[in-house]
């Protein structure tokens, strides 16, 4: 068995729900946290905080969630004396017990005895004709417009996609008075039972979110469910002018508009933990391929920890909870007396919580499910990789007429997913696509490699 | 059991030396041809390095080589009817001391007999034509006729022209164990099939030492990966590629643009690889460390963004130079592996040259001091 180290150094990656409170649970158990954190100031996206000197209300800003988004932050100021924050930093790489981060062209190469990774999630997206123009954000982008510049994606706005931020957003854009036309939604009205069952996991939240639903309705805007998006419309000069579906009962229709906000739920941030060496696992229900762990955030490899939506998506409370226990986890590993201590007093409680959140996250996924069969219908004209501009077509080439049926493949060949995101922006999309065009199940594709850097590094940085 | 599959020549490994060879076998010779590959074809050294396709500043032993490959790559294209962007667009070499100039001039003038014109640039020569070295550059050779091009492409184009040429090119057949029967050659694989030919080509890159050393013919080889990285697209400019010569190993960088606008390097020190993880990694220090060294070579450089980094699995042979050519010891064996890193321009070249080896029992190109018998 290793030495275990008197004064273990832990590193949190990512000051969100998950960061905090694994940092948190740290510095309570006497240990003084390195959290890196990409953003300029603490709470991640959901709990996004305005820029300082803005002077919005928490009410205004986070809406249900004021509570615990204010508890999240006052936390966070009470313990900044007791962790070594370091805010506005990349962590571009990562090696065998060693993190790799940038800063202000400054790059440092940090040592850990534990790395407890809470790198969140961002959209997950499908392409559709028309979503590269001018005027298409993603869901994600459109609530940081309004979060930390207070403004909105345009004057007349559609939201598209499915899963519960569509409609949060949405409401959070009609709250903020913004001319919202429409809420389409590709998953149908009535879920399946099993959905139900998982939603039920969570009574309270399921309310809110036919709440939020019934408020839209209520504004006046347009909510449309189980519609296939065909087309945004628009030009290159000008931009978003509207966006055309097929509605449920089959018939064609354009809204027209100047901005879209387009996402189907979210994907975990997986690159760390790739680069880390773990194992991956298919996840069926998701059709996404998320990193193996146990139920108290230990991945395949010794020393890392996952937890909040990098790795499953349980959403903000399901974070604090599953930041929690990876601390917790890591400190019981490390060998550590009072770690070892709260472990075992608070391990169960969060377990359960943990196992309720889950449930509802099955039922969200079963709920929303991601709509991979409009990969197979995406038109060959249609781009796929906005960065690299690859279509659909070319994808589809490369399967049929250069044999690539695994995404690395694709990749190579067609350049999808060599851009700035690196394929975290189309990557779901492109297996999908490659696994229509050979017609072989979605596993079978295979996942992007993470390579370095995990965003794009200026190369001014300076050892 | 099913019958073991035969044919004319045995190739084991499907990197650019592998197809290469399948190919002309068949294109130029009509042999019938089985290859195998452990995974996907041209994954490690073939599909992961710069894509140099330079001449110059190569070992004069290797010029004939390269010159054969030279002429296969300017038909590329129609030999292939697809495009692995080859572009011809010069290879230039740049030096900080003139200590260097005074060898890139002795290259220029031993390389001038042997086919390799090569154009000498002053400074001031350099500054005109290229606007964005750094004062530190002090002279320059360019290779005209060199270029560059997409190694993600080419084994994979290969491997396609082999196998519409007729080449059985097997993916996902790991070879086990290779024995001898009678004149045959049999190889066994790890999901149970057998193959078996008269000749046998080890073309396993970084993991040929271990086939060699099974013949008794062991190679003093270590395995080691590039550090290779890609920048942004920025407006494309540069057309060579352009290296720096220098006796210091951590200043030896290099860098192309391809045509989308990404800006290609890599350079410097090796990284650590592992034959049998099948892992090689980019060290971070590296990357830091070319990054200064791109700023001090293009100071504009410090304005761009890095994409991506990558690295591959390479066979380094202890006297840096490749095996190519007949087993000594055992009749129908053959080798081609060991390039050090610089084997994707040779490749062409190398794939003919086994090739009309393999069919014919010898061959025009001087490859003698590639003998594996020189570790004997």
């Amino acid at each position: 068995m290793a030495a275990t180290p008197v004064n273990p150094q832990v590193i949190v990656v990512g000051a969100g729900p998950a960061g905090i409170r694994a940092a948190q649970a740290l510095a309570e158990a006497g240990l003084r946290p390195i959290v890196i954190d990409e953003g300029r100031r603490d709470g991640g996206q959901i709990y996004r905080r305005q820029p300082e000197g803005f002077k919005r209300s928490y009410a205004t800003l986070y809406g249900s969630e004021a509570g615990k988004a204010q508890s999240l932050h006052q936390d966070f100021e009470a313990l900044r004396q007791k962790i070594d924050y370091r805010s506005d930093t990349l962590s571009w790489n990562l090696t065998p017990g060693m993190l790799h981060t940038v800063s202000q062209g400054r790059a440092q190469s940090l040592a850990y005895d534990a790395l407890i990774i809470c790198s969140g999630a961002t959209d997950r997206l499908m392409p559709v004709e028309g979503w590269n123009l001018a005027g298409c954000y993603s869901l994600g982008a459109a609530q940081i417009a309004l979060k930390s510049q207070a403004c909105s994606i345009g004057a007349s706005v559609v939201f598209a996609g499915t899963g519960p931020l569509l409609y949060l957003v949405a409401a959070q854009y009609v709250k903020a008075g913004a001319n919202v036309q429409a809420v389409l939604d590709t998953s149908p009205a009535l879920p399946p039972l099993a959905a139900l069952r998982g939603l039920l996991a969570r009574p309270r939240l399921l309310l809110r979110g036919l709440g939020l639903i019934a408020s839209l309705r209520r504004a006046g805007v347009k909510v449309w469910q189980g519609i296939t998006p065909l087309r945004v419309e628009g030009a290159p000069d000008s931009g978003v002018s509207g966006i055309t579906l097929r509605d449920a009962h089959g018939n064609k229709q354009t809204i027209p508009c100047d901005a879209v906000a387009l996402g189907y739920h979210l994907r975990a941030e997986t690159q760390l933990a790739d680069l880390a060496g773990c194992d991956f696992v298919f996840d069926a229900l998701s059709r996404q391929w998320l990193p193996r762990m146990d139920g108290d955030g230990r991945s395949s490899m010794a020393g890392i920890y996952l937890a909040g939506d990098g790795a499953r998506l349980l959403g903000a409370d399901g974070a604090e909870a599953a930041g929690r226990l990876a601390a917790l986890a890591a400190l019981h590993d490390l060998g550590h007396g009072q770690g070892r201590t709260l472990f075992k007093e608070q391990a169960p409680g969060l377990r359960s919580t943990l196992n309720t959140m889950n449930n509802f996250r099955e039922g969200l996924a079963r709920a929303f499910p991601w709509p991979h069969q409009q990969a197979a219908t995406l038109p060959d004209a249609a781009v796929v990789c906005r960065c690299e501009a690859v279509t659909a077509g070319e994808l589809r080439r490369s399967v049929h007429e250069m044999e690539s049926q695994e995404i690395n493949r694709a990749k190579a060949f067609s350049r999808v997913g060599m851009g700035r995101c690196q394929g975290r922006y189309c990557g779901h999309a492109a297996a999908e696509v490659v696994a229509h065009a050979a017609r072989i199940p979605i596993e079978d594709v295979g996942r992007l490699r993470s390579q370095a850097p995990v965003k794009p590094l200026l190369m001014d940085a300076q050892p | 059991m099913s019958q073991d599959k035969r044919s004319d020549v045995l190739i084991i490994g499907g990197g650019l030396m592998g197809v290469t060879t399948a190919f002309f076998l068949r294109h130029h010779h009509g042999l019938g041809v089985t290859l195998l590959e452990r995974e996907l074809i041209g994954r490690q050294a073939s599909g992961t390095n710069f894509g140099n396709v330079r001449r110059q500043g190569r070992a004069l032993e290797q010029m004939p080589l390269a010159n054969r490959a030279h002429a296969v790559w300017g038909r590329v294209k129609s030999l292939l009817g697809e495009d692995i962007e080859f572009l011809p667009l010069g290879h230039l070499r740049v030096c900080y001391t003139h200590e260097q100039a005074a060898k890139l001039e002795e290259h220029a003038r031993l390389a001038r007999p042997m086919g390799l014109d090569l154009e000498l640039l002053s400074a001031d020569m350099l500054r005109q034509r290229y606007g964005f070295f750094s004062q530190e550059v002090v002279a320059g050779s360019l290779s005209p006729l060199d270029g560059h091009a997409n190694p993600r492409l080419a084994g994979p184009a290969f491997g396609r022209a082999a196998r519409r040429a007729g080449a059985d090119i097997l993916e996902h057949q790991e070879v086990v164990h290779i024995e001898k029967d009678g004149d045959d050659f049999v190889a066994h694989t790890a999901a149970g099939k057998t193959f078996r030919a008269a000749q046998l080509l080890v073309a396993s890159g970084a993991w040929s030492d271990k086939l060699a050393a099974a013949f008794d013919e062991p190679v003093p080889m270590e395995a080691r990966g590039p550090q290779m990285g890609v920048t942004e697209p920025v407006p494309y400019a540069i057309g060579p590629s352009i290296g720096v010569s220098s006796p210091v190993e951590e200043e030896g960088l290099y860098f192309r643009q391809i045509t989308r606008g990404n800006i290609v390097f890599g350079g410097g020190l090796k990284g650590p690889a592992s034959t049998e993880t099948i892992r090689a990694g980019v060290r971070p220090d590296n990357t830091l460390r070319q990054f200064r060294e791109l700023r001090r070579f293009v100071p504009a450089m410090a304005r761009l963004q890095l994409l991506r980094v990558w690295s591959g699995i390479e066979g380094y042979v202890a006297d840096s130079r490749p095996v190519m050519g007949p087993s000594a010891r055992m009749p129908g064996l053959h080798y081609a592996f060991g390039f050090n890193g610089e084997g994707f321009a040779i490749s062409l070249g190398v794939g003919e040259t086994m090739a009309e080896l393999l069919a014919t029992g010898k061959t025009v190109t001087p490859i003698e001091a590639f003998s594996i018998g020189r570790f004997a």
